[in-house]
């Protein structure tokens, strides 16, 4: 198919594209680059692109495996942690009103927005997949290579830590102690 | 001591999401209306998501940026060689504003192409690109009917290399208009509908004859008062073809 062709459908997205980007990044230099690079390896792929394929879906899976291979992904991400708990499958407690979650909503958004950056890379794209692209769960699965049961219950633990912030400085104990 | 809940919270995030299967929406409204457990962590996480509704467009790229990107994927397509250098000044300058008129045409046609590519590309884009499903002229024509302010005649396709696979209605500068998905091998093309006349006219190009435009062909004809279009990216032949078909049913 046409570069016109590709143009039309994916600059749509580049908006979005560019938002998660800088989320999963946290920085606008690198944000940009991983756009491009998204950019460049869809239009490269778009040839062999099957019509009637979910072209957002795979654009986002494109940014994402970039991003995780780029050293900005790499220093971020810590697999083995992620991996080690979501075996263990400790569960959730759920219907807890704790003080923090209180004061957690009455700071309101920017408390949460603050939260979302501080989170794990791999809980903040599950979040960000979901509540801000809106993708379905079959779609993210996609996206992420994983079964939709991982996506559900890595979710909910991403929801949880958002929802008590001392939950995500327990799951952030591998970042580096520069974004604390 | 309330009795405790053995609701699961995954169940109840994917009733948020909208990812429950629809035979458990029910059970669940019915629980959720008995259980303050379950009623109280819904009310959370419904905070959370508007919270986290901020999250949205919330790093903008910058425009040098855009326009970086655009560059990368759409090269700019190369500038003429400059012919006018040997001609005599006086004809030049001539040459310069008749090359000026057409570039002046040819853009404002450039836009009025994007519009109705923008159409057909939204209808091949769309997850459910259809508002009727129909191979059946019979049954297309009255659906149209009470939904634009016209009506128009679908040819027979039957037999012939062309698939009526359905229709929508679609705008453009706030008009309504009909739009005919056919299909062709692989390709589908798009036929376009709108009144020629209604105030404003629509800045479509005036040429009859199917012209080449990168990805697709478009071919345009007003006749009895309405404009039609056919656009896809199969060969300016077989736009032809379906815009011959479309003439003899419309005239
Ligand atoms: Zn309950």
């Amino acid at each position: 198919m046409e570069p016109e062709f590709f143009e039309q459908l994916a600059m749509p997205l580049f908006d979005q594209l560019y938002n998660l980007a800088h989320w999963l990044t946290g920085d606008r230099a690198d944000a940009e680059d991983l756009v491009q690079e998204t950019y460049a390896k869809s239009l490269k792929g778009f040839r062999s692109f099957q019509q009637g394929t979910n072209l957002r879906a795979w654009m986002y899976r494109i940014l994402r495996n970039t991003f995780h291979t780029s050293r900005t992904g790499l220093a971020a991400q810590n697999t083995s942690s992620i991996e080690e708990e979501e075996a263990q499958g400790t569960s959730v407690t759920a219907h807890t009103i704790t003080p923090e979650l209180l004061l957690l909503q009455q700071e309101g958004q920017q408390t949460v927005l603050d939260a979302l950056a501080a989170l794990p890379v791999a809980y903040r794209e599950i979040i960000l997949l979901s509540e801000v692209e809106e993708f379905s769960y079959r779609e993210i699965a996609q996206i992420l290579d994983v079964p939709i049961g991982t996506v559900m219950s890595r979710l909910s633990r991403a929801r949880t830590a958002l929802r008590r912030p001392q939950k995500a400085n327990m799951l952030e104990r591998s970042i580096d102690a520069d974004t604390l | 001591m309330p009795i405790p809940c053995d609701q699961n919270p995954i169940t109840l995030a994917s009733y948020l999401d909208g990812e429950l299967p629809p035979d458990q929406i029910p059970a669940m409204h019915e629980h959720i209306a008995t259980c303050p457990q379950c009623a109280s962590e819904i009310a959370e996480l419904t905070s959370l998501k508007s919270s986290l509704r901020a999250a949205r467009g919330h790093h903008t790229p910058t425009l040098e940026f855009r326009k970086k990107l655009q560059q990368q994927i759409a090269p700019p397509r190369r500038p003429r060689p400059n012919m006018l250098r040997f001609i005599p000044v006086a004809l030049a300058l001539a040459a310069m504003l008749l090359l000026a008129f057409t570039w002046t045409q040819h853009s404002r046609r450039q836009d009025a192409f994007s519009e109705v590519a923008d159409l057909h590309v939204n209808a091949l884009a769309s997850t459910n690109p259809l508002d009727v499903i129909s191979t059946d002229r019979h049954t297309v024509k009255p659906w149209f009917q009470g939904r634009i302010p016209f009506s128009f005649n679908v040819p027979e396709l039957t037999g012939s290399e062309f698939t009526l696979l359905g229709g929508r209605v679609v705008y453009l500068h706030q008009q309504p208009g009909a739009q005919l998905i056919v299909a062709m091998r692989q390709h589908k093309i798009s036929v376009l509908i709108f009144q020629a006349s209604s105030g404003q006219a629509l800045p479509f190009p005036v040429s009859t004859e199917a012209s080449g435009h990168n990805a697709f062909t478009v071919e345009t004809w007003q006749s009895n008062g309405l404009r039609f279009l056919v656009i896809g990216d199969v060969d300016a032949t077989e736009i032809e073809r379906l815009a011959q078909s479309l003439k003899q049913a419309n005239s």
